[in-house]
């Protein structure tokens, strides 16, 4: 069944309201990939990202795009379970310190075995709008484990605009998103977080975007 | 039978509206031959820039020609369609306040109310709506949130964006409502395609006289390209053209046609000066990326933002 809702709801629903209601500026689409396994490591300001992220990609790729997010959140009752689950097709994520032996990574990692397009937000939470915070660095793991997979770096602004944490309320705003140069493994975690942030705060300065308040 | 009637989407074009329509298709074949030809004689040189903003004329000019063409409820939304978009952009590079997420809804929605005005014709309310209604309402809601800090800037910024991009531009709409006795040879559509293509051909040929001629800067500090020559030369070759146009598609006699040329080609360039200086303000060349080769809605829709409400008002004055 949701081998047919699932294209529907991005069809019908997702795409227009991205493309039409909101509206995407999209600097150097160029160097997104064609395919999977890749990571797409973005800021996150609201459920909104989720969308424009997957909307960067032919229907085509569908199948193959997978968002991170936290189970504790969107496994929290049956309806929106489903829904995650089964339409938007999350990798749900255990946050908060792991239990021994178990490694909370194990979804991430089957997911680029399969040659998927996974999409994460390490800042871990959508926060405050129009705020980068500081990385969570369980994409450094990933990428220590798939060293041969890119990270995509991908700034987005004006969508903690549009539909900030805790509103119901879509108002249209047009949506920036900077594509940056793709970062490989490092070879240690702190470089590689390093490099990772000051990529996606060049993206952010490129904008010259004033803080909203 | 009955049914048949209101499943037809199209409008009944008077000959002279439909053979102009077909002048704006020659237009678009010349313009992308002429590209062509650039690209055999001068091989070396980077023609991308160009034939991006000839194709994106065509979806416009396509788009344009394809409202014009449908009955006026379909051509209606497609200019309240234009407003939204260049509302958005407008809102999306401003700077506006957390605070009044919910007043740019209201703003927003005043988009449907305004051209549904439009629609069945009630020029009072048209007229008033935006200047009167909204501009009461707006500010009250703004009260009622009662965030004061940035009152003056956010009230400020929000009513001449309305303005600019959706008041200003629904005049185009209001044409095309416009009783058929006060233009019998080419009706509201014949209206719509004298000024907005004489608005853009103005924006064309003070471009064309600016490159070719151009030395003496008119606004060096908001528009350092704009130069006298080109806005003369544009102003001119306007002029002649809504004197040529006049009698195949509006009821302007030679000497109102003349006056029609001269509140064009100045109000286009005033129009494209005033984006300008917004744009500069917050430090930015295109307003968007949405036309490719031409940069954003407001980009391509400053020109018109003063030329529709001057020439609805002198059509309206002299002939309505």
């Amino acid at each position: 069944m949701s081998r047919i809702l699932r294209p529907l709801f991005f069809l019908i629903v997702v795409r227009p309201l991205v493309l039409i209601v909101l509206g995407l500026n999209i600097r150097r689409r160029e160097l997104l990939p064609a395919t999977g396994p890749v990571i797409l490591v973005a800021n996150h300001n609201s459920h909104l990202d989720t969308m424009v992220l997957m909307t960067l990609f032919p229907l085509s790729l569908l199948p193959r795009l997978r968002p991170v997010a936290a189970a504790d959140y969107f496994l929290s009752n049956r309806l929106l379970a489903w829904f995650a689950l089964n339409i938007i097709q999350i990798v749900p994520l255990k946050r908060g310190a792991p239990v021994r032996g178990e490694d909370p990574l194990q979804t991430c990692n089957e997911a680029l075995e399969r040659g998927d397009i996974l999409i994460l937000f390490p800042e871990g939470t959508r926060g405050d709008p129009e705020k980068l915070t500081n990385f969570k660095s369980g994409v450094a793991h990933l990428a220590k484990r798939h060293p041969d997979i890119p990270v995509v770096p991908i700034f987005l602004h004006g969508l903690g605009k549009a539909l900030p944490k805790g509103e119901a309320l879509i108002v249209p705003f047009f949506c920036d998103v900077f594509v940056g140069e793709k970062i490989g493994w490092t070879g240690d975690r702190q470089t590689f977080m390093n490099t990772l942030e000051s990529s996606i705060k060049n993206l952010a300065e490129e904008g010259h975007f004033t803080p909203w308040n | 039978m009955e049914l048949l009637n209101g499943l037809v989407v199209w409008r009944e074009l008077k000959p002279n509206t439909a053979w102009a329509l077909c002048g704006v298709i020659t237009l678009l074949v010349a313009g992308s031959l002429a590209v062509r030809v650039l690209r055999v004689l001068r091989p070396q040189k980077d023609f991308t820039e160009l034939r991006l903003r000839v194709r994106t004329w065509w979806v416009m000019a396509g788009l344009f020609v394809l409202a014009l063409a449908l009955k006026d409820t379909y051509a209606i939304c497609f200019f309240g369609f234009i407003s939204f978009l260049a509302l958005k952009e407008f809102l999306s590079l401003i700077p506006t306040r957390r605070a009044d997420r919910r007043v740019l809804f209201w703003a927003y929605l005043a988009i449907p109310f305004q051209y549904y005005w439009v629609s069945i014709g009630w020029y009072g309310m048209f007229i008033a709506f935006i200047p009167v209604f909204v501009f009461i309402a707006l500010p009250v809601r703004m009260v009622m949130i009662g965030e004061t800090s940035g009152f003056i800037r956010a009230v400020g910024t929000l009513h001449w964006g309305l303005m600019t991009t959706v008041f200003t531009l629904s005049h185009i709409a209001y044409l095309l409502v416009l009783p058929m006795a006060g233009n019998p040879v080419a009706g509201g559509a014949g209206l719509v395609l004298y000024l907005v293509g004489l608005t853009q051909l103005n924006d064309v040929a003070q471009y064309c006289w600016g490159k070719s001629f151009g030395k003496h800067k008119v606004i060096p500090l908001v528009s350092p390209n704009k130069t006298w020559e080109g806005l003369i030369g544009g102003i001119a070759t306007t002029t002649a053209l809504a004197v040529a146009l006049a009698p195949v598609l509006t009821p302007l006699t030679r000497r109102e046609a003349l006056l029609a040329g001269l509140i064009i080609g100045p109000g286009g360039f005033l129009g494209d000066a005033t984006i300008a200086s917004f744009k500069r303000d917050l430090g930015i060349k295109d307003s968007g990326s949405i036309l490719p080769g031409h940069g954003g809605i407001l980009d391509r829709v400053n020109s018109l933002t003063f030329t529709a409400p001057l020439f609805f008002h002198y059509i309206w004055y002299t002939h309505f």
